[in-house]
């Protein structure tokens, strides 16, 4: 009988439900996020906007780690492999995810895309996500970190404009950094508006062409690892549904 | 716009409850969107209507908002929106209180027999 309004339609009934809408990702997300603990592959989710400098970002990072960790990477596109053709290139293993119409990526996608794909002998795995500031903020991969790449030619107030985003942000690489003379980007601006999106903000400044930062970038993501490392033993789940390739 | 993948999603759990409950048509379905959610109520409205058959083609959307509430986790103290996100006392990030939903709350259906106290699912 309904009682919320009082009506006492005998045929109505309120249910009181309280479901994430977002739950069937959520289980897709936190199996992907055990394969990877479980194997020891720190996954990186990177999210910016088209044209921020994330491929860039990876092939510089690709050069810094050559021959002390392996790093691949699945990248997420409206159309074409182009992103992937690149990291191949630059001796990355990569896989593709052309998402079509989909603004942005999800957990089933990756789980996919890992499918077929050698994970299992990287060290570190990036998903960079399909360009865009809005929509792929909300779908957890079940990534270790996620990582948003803002380039100095984008402005200033892009984080408060794209707070969604940035508060999901554990890392924010500012990059084309080796431009800042040609422009009038204001660093200290954009780490204000930083601090009023990102409760923890952090923020490294890189250039894929110069190099410079790149080692502080790289090493932020081995001190990440080795803590995920240490942290497994009490973590860990093993379960053997399936196994990937 | 991830919103019509998000409806299609709040349309399956509706469908599930509705099936467990015996439902003919669902009446109205309430869903709560946080001011940080990343969901636009205006797009998620309009993605709901594309969704509408089968229970939900007389469904009503109710969208209930809420805002972006910060606090600081040590003394509570509420962190005004648009500040930075550190307690200024205690020197701890803020933390989000109320903001980032995307729930489906409440469902409301029309059942085919008199049915008495339904337990939730």
């Amino acid at each position: 009988m309904c009682e919320t309004c009082g009506c006492g339609d005998p045929n109505k009934v309120s249910v009181e439900v309280h479901d994430r809408i977002l739950s069937v990702n959520d289980r897709a997300a936190a199996h992907n996020r055990e394969h990877f603990v479980e194997v020891g592959v720190f996954a990186v989710n990177l999210m910016g906007s088209p044209g921020a400098g994330k491929t860039a970002v990876l092939e510089a990072t690709a050069r810094s780690l050559a021959g002390r960790s392996r790093l691949g990477a699945i990248a997420g596109d409206l159309e074409t492999e182009r992103d992937a053709d690149r990291l191949r290139a630059a001796g990355v293993p990569a896989a593709a995810i052309t998402t079509g119409s989909a603004c942005h990526l999800d957990a089933e996608m990756v789980h996919k895309a890992l499918h077929g794909f050698p994970w299992r002998d990287l060290d570190y795995l990036v998903v960079e996500n399909v360009g865009n500031l809005v929509c792929p903020a909300i779908y957890d991969l079940g990534q270790a970190v996620n990582v948003v790449a803002l380039s100095v030619t984008e402005g200033e107030d892009k984080p408060l404009k794209y707070p969604v985003m940035f508060r999901k942000a554990d890392l924010v690489l500012l990059t084309k950094v080796d431009l800042l003379p040609h422009l009038d980007f204001r660093v200290e601006a954009v780490l204000d508006a930083l601090g009023r999106v990102m409760p923890r903000p952090e923020v490294l400044r890189v250039s894929a062409r110069s190099g410079e930062g790149i080692p502080g970038w790289v090493a932020w993501l081995e001190g990440r690892r080795a803590a995920q490392a240490k942290a497994v033993p009490a973590q860990v789940h093993p379960h053997r549904h399936h196994r990937h390739p | 716009m991830h919103e019509y993948s998000l409806v299609r999603a709040m349309a399956d759990q509706v469908e599930h409850h509705a099936r467990t409950h015996n439902a003919a048509s669902v009446r109205r379905v309430a869903v709560r969107i946080g001011a940080l959610s990343g969901v636009e109520p205006e797009l998620f409205a309009t993605a709901f209507t594309l969704c509408q058959e089968g229970v939900l083609a007389e469904a009503e959307l109710e969208i209930r908002r809420s805002e972006a509430v910060w606090a600081c986790p040590k003394c509570s103290a509420a962190i005004p929106a648009g500040a930075v996100l550190r307690c200024p006392g205690c020197q701890v990030p803020a933390r989000l209180v109320t903001g980032d939903e995307i729930v489906l709350e409440q469902i409301e259906m029309e059942v085919a027999e008199v049915e008495r106290e339904v337990p939730d699912v």
